[in-house]
């Protein structure tokens, strides 16, 4: 059953040039969203590297946005059809890692769109509100505690050390 | 040896701290962010008194980062970075929080705004540690500008530029400059012959010993960047020799090939086979139309070189690539017209008295193919009725949403011809009347006293099948006129269709040559809608005129002036500082893949095959970071924007997510050691 207080972690990468100008839009004309979203700033949709997102997830976001300019408006001229490509390829990524595709969407924004901009991120939010929190930290943590399992992992990689040598 | 960061959150009045407990955010990250020594709340950080408050603690607490939370960076970036640079730090070790745009003002819950906001600062503080110090580039900025376009806007930025002493390449694709405005004949809305108040401009380009005219060439190839272009121009064939044509026109006389002219004359004229395309042209050198040519097509004719008193015909000229330096680059290409044949119901082509309003342009004008007579399509009746039809195309979902913004007024200018030169009553069939400029409304109301008159209303169909016999042999406009509710029918003799305006259909392409975008409906996108309308996302390439969106004659110009100004301050100054947010490579690690190779779209990256390692030309290097992201062997560095810095930037936003699970926690200061004071 869903929790209903659950409130998500949203870690959003938006370029500096379109979708993070349409952030601004949505601040300068007063147009209100969820406050789940974290924005994290990039030059270019094309910056983000998948791994941004696996380790936003693994640090204990429910979801990640990804936000850049449309296609054919891209500030380096067509980056954000590599920003698709890759977004493509994560998504099968994730999927074959039991992460639900509700949790992670790329959406096009202009410097114009901020009402776009915001509407992404509440429908984002409500998304990910549906499928629940992700807990993959604490999912890792097999023996009850996250730090104690990492403790272990790192004893027993000296221990092996040790032998080797 | 640890840093030693200090935190400065912004009230910014009441527009922050209405909503973000500053205080609370100020004394949280003093408390529980590590290598924090100064943690402050003000009021106007951006005041010179909070700016010197940054340079005074940089100096006394020996700060080595700043981060200061308060607006956008695009807003306050800038002055923060001066006023770090003022106290002797690195401008590249401060980081900006977005506080306002991107919390204050986008939410109205003050407990989540609040945790929010130490989500960012937390962000930004994990961030601002791994920054490094960073240098700005420097490059010269060559004195010459190409101007792309030779309209009304194009011509104005040129023209400013030239008499401010520096050199311009005015390219334009047609063969004499002039643009649109030359075919008009009134401008609105005082009625100014258009081409007397463009001609002198023309000539003035022309003549001007700054001002390289490059007609009926176009674009081919943009390399370099601000301050260093490298322009290829294709300079196409005219068939005529630059140097020895007077412009005497005597082969245009005697060429014995009439061709219905589609572009000036917009289809109503003639022109010949070789021609200039209006009698002011500049420069006066016809060009050979090959295409209709008869030596071209058939092999035979000559009769233009036959009758040259100068021998200018060279049937065997070649298309030339010319390359220029130039430091700046203006777009100024104008529009097209919308096809008005998209809405049949509308007739155009199908039924002959109905006109567009580039057509009518050239009916009305004394130097066009009726001498300036208002006649239909016969060449000889003059009209009893002619309807305008606004809003073709525009502001129509099927076509374009938008408003082109100049039909009205032209509808207005029509209707005062029309009523001016012939007896016929005139309709205008509009939407909404938007007359919001200088002198428009008054001109407005001067059509409603002349006696134009106006139905409120979209037509709905243009037909020639008369029901009644009033209607016989008339164009018939079936409209309902929204003030009355009513469906109705109107016999007319004439329709003219105010068609959209639309920006050139290659508009994109040429965009990306030049690295500017477009917006959705294609018109050239300006770096800030309100606070720099003429500038680019990129640096040294300006847009002025219609290309950047639907606008009349004084907002062209407006802007052509603009875009000279600005390029004008940069060839002043001599060098244009460039961000040194660039990527590298590590040569130790790079396994020579070449997977970056393929993705930078500006050619930056260069493959050493000796070394078998790739290499970024720095200069030409833009920054975006997708090299980065994609090198499997994490062998490229993005400068400010590099692995470590993103990593920290997210690991420090999920400061309460990290260990505490899904963040039911919200508010209670992070159990792990990171989060511990310093």
């Amino acid at each position: 059953m869903p929790d209903e207080t659950f409130e998500p972690k949203i870690v959003g990468f938006c370029c500096n040039w379109c979708s993070y100008r349409a952030a601004d839009l949505a601040g300068t004309a007063r147009i209100k969203y969820s406050p789940n979203v974290r924005i994290i700033r990039v030059m270019c949709s094309g910056r983000i590297d998948p791994a941004f997102v696996l380790k936003a997830l693994a640090l204990g976001a429910d979801g990640v946005l990804l936000a850049g300019c449309h296609p054919g408006e891209c500030h380096y001229i067509d980056q954000n059809y590599k920003a698709m490509r890759r977004y493509a390829m994560l998504k099968q990524t994730l999927a074959a890692m039991g992460v639900e595709p509700e949790r992670v969407k790329l959406v096009w924004a202009s410097a114009a769109e901020g009402q776009q901009l915001a509407e992404a991120v509440d429908a984002l939010v409500a998304d990910v509100k549906k499928v629940g929190p992700l807990k993959w930290p604490a999912n890792w943590d097999e023996n009850g505690h996250r730090l104690e399992a990492l403790d272990a992992i790192e004893k027993e990689h000296q221990e092996a050390m040790e032998v080797s040598q | 040896m640890a840093e030693r960061v200090g935190i400065y959150v912004c009230h910014c009045g009441s527009n922050i701290a209405g909503i973000v407990d500053v205080e609370a955010v100020a004394k949280w990250a003093g408390a529980h962010l590590r290598d924090v020594v100064v943690a402050k709340d003000y009021k106007f950080m951006c005041s010179s008194l909070g700016q010197a408050m940054v340079e005074e603690d940089i100096k006394n607490e020996n700060l080595t980062r700043v981060v200061v939370a308060a607006c956008s960076p695009h807003l306050h970036e800038k002055t923060f970075r001066r006023a770090c640079q003022n106290a002797g730090l690195n401008p590249y070790l401060f980081q900006m929080v977005n506080l306002r745009e991107h919390c204050s003002w986008v939410h109205t819950d003050r407990a989540a705004a609040t945790e929010k906001a130490k989500g960012l600062v937390s962000a930004a503080t994990e961030r601002v540690k791994l920054q490094k110090p960073l240098e700005p580039m420097f490059v010269d900025v060559t004195p010459a500008t190409l101007v792309v376009g030779g309209g009304i806007a194009g011509l104005q930025a040129a023209i400013e530029l030239a008499d401010a002493g520096y050199p311009v390449y005015l390219v334009e694709r047609e063969p004499s400059i002039g643009g649109h405005m030359a075919q008009f004949d009134k401008t609105f809305p005082t009625l100014d012959c258009s081409a007397c108040i463009l001609t002198p401009k023309m000539s003035d380009a022309g003549q001007h010993e700054n001002i390289t005219l490059l007609t009926y060439s176009e674009l081919e190839e943009v390399s370099g960047s601000v301050g260093n272009f490298t322009v290829k121009i294709r300079k196409k064939a005219r068939y005529v020799d630059y140097d020895k044509c007077t412009g005497c026109g005597i082969c245009q006389e005697k060429c014995p090939r009439k061709v219905v002219d589609h572009d000036f004359e917009a289809g109503l004229g003639y022109r010949k086979a070789i021609y200039t395309p209006f009698p002011q042209a500049v420069p006066r050198i016809p060009v050979i139309d090959t295409a209709n040519c008869t030596y071209f097509t058939r092999g035979k004719c000559q009769v233009c070189s036959k009758v040259c008193p100068t021998e200018a015909i060279d049937y065997e000229q070649q298309d030339e690539v010319i390359e220029v330096n130039v430091g700046n680059i203006v777009i100024a290409t104008g529009w097209k017209l919308f096809n008005c044949e998209s809405i049949p119901q509308y007739g155009y082509k199908r039924l002959a008295n109905v006109f567009t309003n580039m057509e009518f342009e050239r009916l009305c004008n004394a130097a066009g193919p009726t001498n300036g007579k208002i006649v239909m399509r016969d060449g000889k009746t003059e009209p009893e009725s002619v309807a305008i039809i606004h809003c073709v195309g525009s502001r129509d979902a099927k076509f374009n949403p938008y408003c082109s913004g100049v039909c009205c007024m032209a509808a207005l200018k029509f209707g005062h011809l029309v009523l001016e030169k012939t007896k016929a009553k005139v309709y205008s069939f509009y939407i909404d009347m938007r007359t919001p400029m200088k002198d428009y409304e008054e001109f407005y109301q001067r059509l409603l006293e002349e006696g134009m008159t106006f139905v409120r209303g979209k037509v709905a169909e243009v037909t020639d099948a008369a029901r009644l016999p009033s209607e016989q042999g008339k164009l018939i406009l079936q409209y309902e006129d929204t003030l009355l509710g009513k469906q109705k029918r109107l016999p007319v003799d004439m329709v003219v269709l105010m068609g959209a305006i639309e920006p050139q259909v290659d508009a994109k392409e040429l965009g990306l040559r030049c690295g500017i975008s477009c917006s959705m409906a294609g018109w050239y996108t300006e770096r800030h809608p309100k606070l720099d309308p003429v500038a680019t996302m990129t640096d040294g390439v300006f847009v002025a005129g219609a290309c950047q969106g639907p606008k009349d004659i004084p907002a062209s110009v407006a802007q052509g002036a603009a875009a000279a100004a600005r390029i004008q301050a940069m060839i002043t100054k001599g060098k244009v500082m460039i961000e040194p947010i660039v990527a590298s490579i590590d040569e130790e690690v790079c396994s020579g893949c070449r997977i970056c190779n393929n993705l930078c779209p500006y050619n930056a990256i260069e493959y050493d095959e000796e070394k078998g390692v790739s290499r970024i030309i720095t200069a030409l290097c833009k920054g975006c970071g997708t090299c980065v992201a994609a090198c499997p062997a994490n062998a490229i560095t993005g400068a400010h924007f590099s692995n470590d810095q993103v990593f920290a930037e997210i690991e420090g936003a999920l400061w309460d997510a990290m260990y505490g699970g899904n963040g039911q926690d919200q508010g209670e200061p992070a159990p792990e050691p990171e989060a511990a004071p310093a």
